[in-house]
């Protein structure tokens, strides 16, 4: 009963995510890309970093990797699987969500604070939360910006698979509280199920107290559920 | 079967910001350049052996579907020539 945190050559949250999980009381551990998912693993997370040095495209080569074939067949059978900054990017890339996370408008990786706003609090990732609430979350990314064709767009969101906003302080979505240019502001996405989701900001940078903001442990706890059941 | 060069062209499609070639852009002009517009693009040339150049263009087609290429933000073109 374990959330294995998949690490690939580049990762460097994935330290971060077993600590995280942990510090919530949600057994986790680390594990090499290569070795395959451990039997007993009953969540993932695609942790953020630089996986192959952000080769071809970011998340291009991880997504590709022989275990992401293991995390979607896990994912299909209900697994959750959460990614995170490079993990979303690999997720996308992966197909387990609709659309892209490429470069910033700015063309400058950011690493700064952002506000989310939950959109779905109808989700095992946002359950701790209400509609509206307004998270302060890090984000640290170049290729943060989600790009998606109109008509799938419309169809993610008319679905209630946009899982978080950028916004400010008070909850507002707009043009100067996007960070990378984003449509439609979007943070973070459910895939086909409700229990596969992906995001740029990074919950646990702001799930210990040491470190400031606590507001991303809702997000890590969706993993509870399982990994106690 | 032949020796092929099958060169792969990866562009944002028409519409997708382009922040790197704003970018660059915006530094030719300031290096003095007078210019209307700028788009910058991956070429891949693959070396591959096939039965003819419709089955290389078939292979290097499918290798920018899976991969080269990213669908949702990306079109690309295949060009297949003898080496």
């Amino acid at each position: 009963m374990t959330v294995t945190v998949v690490q690939f050559g580049g990762s460097n949250c994935d330290r971060d995510a077993v600590g995280a999980l942990s510090h919530l009381g949600i057994d986790a551990e680390r594990v090499w890309h290569e070795d395959g998912l451990p039997e007993d693993t009953t969540g993932i997370v695609l942790p953020g970093g630089f996986s192959y040095g952000d080769y071809l495209r970011a998340g291009a080569m991880a997504a590709r990797s022989p275990v992401m074939a293991e995390v979607r067949a896990a994912a299909e059978d209900g697994v959750p699987v959460l990614g995170v900054c490079n993990g979303a990017q690999i997720g996308c890339e992966t197909g387990l969500t609709d659309g892209a996370f490429t470069t910033n408008a700015s063309a400058r990786f950011q690493c700064e604070n952002a506000y989310l706003r939950v959109e779905n609090a109808d989700t095992p990732w946002t359950r701790a939360y209400d509609e509206g609430d307004v998270l302060s979350v890090p984000i640290a990314h170049g290729e943060g910006r989600f790009e998606i064709g109109e008509e799938r767009y419309e169809r993610l969101d008319s679905e209630g698979r946009v899982l978080f906003r950028y916004c400010d302080a008070d909850g507002n979505v707009t043009d100067d509280a996007n960070p990378n240019g984003s449509r439609g502001n979007v943070a973070g996405v459910l895939g086909e199920r409700d229990t596969v989701a992906v995001l740029m900001p990074h919950p646990e940078r702001a799930t210990l107290p040491d470190l400031g903001s606590t507001d991303g442990q809702g997000v890590l706890r969706g993993f509870e559920a399982v990994s106690n059941a | 079967m032949t020796a092929y060069t099958a060169t792969v062209t990866v562009r944002l499609k028409r519409g997708v910001l382009d922040p790197e070639a704003e970018t660059t852009r915006r530094a030719l002009e300031r290096l003095g350049f007078e210019l209307d517009g700028l788009r910058s693009m991956d070429r891949f040339e693959v070396d591959l052996e096939a039965a003819d150049p419709a089955a290389a263009e078939e292979r290097a087609d499918e290798m920018a579907e899976r991969l080269l290429a990213n669908p949702t933000i990306h079109d690309y073109e295949v060009e297949v020539r003898e080496r």
